[in-house]
């Protein structure tokens, strides 16, 4: 029995790719051309920032390697432009495609695990609410409520603000990046909690976890095993548009000075550092940072709105 | 219907004074405000009898007492940063930045509309899709990087418009003073004001364009057209006036955004408005001025809040007869 090992085993890869090309999704995924460039661009951004360090044509942060006389260098199809700085120099000698790609791989690793955080808040009260009911769910409900009226860049804001200065400042900017997670992640959980919470209140009454209480699982297995793998979906939509959400949250914040410091600079960083030289016409030090934070959000965004299309087109 | 208006009063009076405590907590223990107040030669005797002295001795409940009592007069002590009382600079910066909020509100609302209107009415032109796609591109775009864009393009490329501050103010009474009545006044508005409204615009766009798109297939507006009537009285005359509902309070709910977004378009515009205040105090770690902008901003969205929740009290009966079945 050694007829064609590879696509006619179950499980095998061949088997994997033709049921991947033969679902819907995949279907949907080909038939939307803006998609596709938009995850192809995510794609892109993604690998350069996780491989930053070595793709890099410049170690930005590398004080040794910064040449003063270098500053400013517009970008390469401009006059005094060099093929050595693709898109110019900043005021300290450093390769603005370089910092962008350290830039983008800040941002995403705040928004990621902004987004994280929100889920891990909301999904674990969205589901206790929903399946234990009573005063704890009137509370929680009741404060997302509160919290939903306010826009989250203003409570990441607020949170961001107070976080600061209860730290010591020697501490600041170390702790930017965990700060920024944290009020970001604070922002944000109120939509998660409210649809795992009705999704739980759902799966409650169903006849599976009725068995699973009367055999004598204990509530917290039941959570855990059977009402949060079963609510889980409709959060993973909207965390795609979460994370471009809370990527601008991050850019807001940091260009406002009070997010990621100048040393580790993320793409809001950037564009403020870069802000102070618009009016001396050295435009490109702000204005590439500012076109790759769109060009990011946008994708993920996009991306975000054909999942929520594809697998919840009630939402639209 | 009173018991419903007192219910919600009560909400928002928790609500503040849930922040009420938090900026309470933070003025008293974030740092020592002793520290803060007194200078390097200070005695331990001294601090200690500073600290008698503010109350800083007695048990949390009438510190914190004492402290709404005087927020509810409008007392948030003295700036550590800039030595005066909070009360005056935040009453200078008010009118800045509600000028700023205003201009915005209405310039969302007097191209929202039409816009709306015209992509609701005409869905297929090319000019719709236009609007539409750039509307998608501006929820996209972040505030800030707008209000760059447009300094940019505006202030250092046509060098047409100013690209910082409020121009020539006027006093008019006290300390409120007005952009309104000078030239580089209005000039100095226009950037920010788009700024701002931007997102607001997409989004009144959307909902009256949703509503028109709704209110056209209902069978009134059917009968409008049997009976003979224009377009122009059935668009506008009929099928406007019911979109209009739900666009007034979508707005009036975003008018606390535009007090939040206004922080954002402050700082990249230097307008001198609380936003900008707030941004400062967060650098310098100005606890009074945190603080009673946390307050302040609580009260502006609790007041929109519960203003809207009466008028849909007012604007839809059903909600009273449900109340009054409950109850009784």
């Amino acid at each position: 029995m050694t007829i064609n090992r590879t696509s006619g085993r179950k499980g095998g890869f061949g088997h994997w790719v033709r049921q991947v090309a033969d679902h819907d999704v995949f279907y949907s995924f080909t038939r939307s051309p803006v998609t596709m460039l938009a995850a192809f661009t995510t794609f892109v951004i993604v690998f350069a920032s996780i491989f930053a360090p070595w793709l890099t044509p410049h170690d930005p942060f590398n004080p040794a390697s910064l040449d003063l006389m270098e500053a400013f260098t517009p970008p390469v199809w401009l006059e005094d432009g060099t093929w050595k700085y693709p898109l110019g120099t900043d005021d300290q000698g450093r390769d603005i495609l370089s910092t962008i790609m350290f830039g983008n791989r800040i941002s995403l690793i705040v928004g990621f695990f902004a987004v994280l955080l929100s889920m891990l808040i909301g999904i674990t009260l969205g589901t206790v609410s929903g399946y234990v009911g009573g005063w704890f769910d009137v509370v929680t409900m009741r404060l997302a409520d509160a919290q939903l009226t306010v826009p989250p860049i203003l409570i990441a804001l607020l949170v961001d603000g107070v976080a600061r200065t209860t730290l010591p400042r020697e501490l600041q900017e170390e702790m930017a990046i965990y700060v920024l997670i944290f009020s970001i992640g604070i922002a944000a959980w109120p939509q998660y909690a409210r649809v795992t919470r009705s999704g739980a209140m759902v799966e409650r009454n169903k006849e599976y976890i009725a068995a699973a209480r009367i055999i004598g699982i204990h509530p917290v297995r039941i959570m855990l095993g059977h009402i949060v793998p079963n609510v889980m979906g409709p959060t993973l939509v909207m965390a795609t548009i979460g994370v471009a959400l809370a990527i601008i949250i991050e850019a807001t914040l940091s260009f406002l000075g009070v997010g990621v410091p100048p040393t580790t600079p993320s793409l809001g960083t950037l564009i403020r550092i870069g802000n102070d030289f618009l009016f001396s016409g050295e435009w490109w030090i702000t204005i590439f940072p500012a076109v790759a934070l769109v060009v990011l959000v946008l994708s993920v965004n996009l991306i975000g709105d054909w999942l929520r299309d594809t697998f919840n087109p009630k939402l639209r | 219907m009173v018991l419903y208006v007192l219910k919600r009063v009560l909400q928002a009076a928790g609500v503040m004074l849930f922040v009420a405590f938090i900026s309470f907590v933070l003025f008293n223990y974030v740092g020592d405000p002793v520290n803060n107040m007194v200078g390097q030669e200070a005695t331990i005797e001294d601090r200690e009898a500073l600290r008698e002295r503010l109350g800083l001795n007695d048990p949390v409940v009438v510190q914190f007492s004492r402290f709404v009592a005087h927020a509810l007069e409008g007392h948030f002590g003295i700036s550590y940063r800039l030595q005066r009382p909070v009360k005056d600079l935040i009453a200078e910066r008010l009118p800045a930045t509600l000028e700023l909020v205003f201009s915005s509100a209405i310039l969302a609302l007097a191209l929202g509309i039409p816009l709306g209107i015209y992509t609701g009415l005409h869905r297929d032109t090319w000019l719709s899709r236009l609007i539409l796609s750039s509307s998608l591109a501006g929820v996209s775009l972040p505030t800030f990087v707008i209000g760059i864009l447009l300094i940019y393009v505006f202030s250092v490329s046509l060098n047409l418009l100013p690209s910082y501050g409020r121009g020539e103010v006027v006093q008019i009474t006290g300390s409120w003073s007005t952009g309104f009545l000078t030239v580089s006044g209005w000039k100095a508005i226009i950037l920010p004001s788009i700024t701002l409204c931007l997102y607001q615009l997409t989004l009144i766009l959307r909902i009256v364009r949703a509503e028109m798109m709704e209110v056209l297939l209902t069978d009134y507006i059917k009968f409008a057209r049997a009976r003979g009537l224009t377009d122009r009285a059935i668009n506008f005359g009929h099928a406007l006036k019911n979109t209009l509902v739900p666009v007034i309070t979508v707005t009036g709910l975003q008018i606390g955004s535009l007090i939040a977004f206004s922080i954002i378009t402050e700082t990249v515009f230097q307008w001198p408005g609380m936003g900008f205040l707030f941004i400062q105090a967060v650098h310098f770690a100005d606890v009074p001025i945190m603080a009673a902008y946390m307050v302040l901003v609580a009260l502006f969205f609790v007041i929109i809040n519960l203003i809207v929740d009466l008028l849909y009290f007012v604007v839809d009966p059903r909600l009273r007869i449900e109340r009054t079945v409950t109850i009784g």
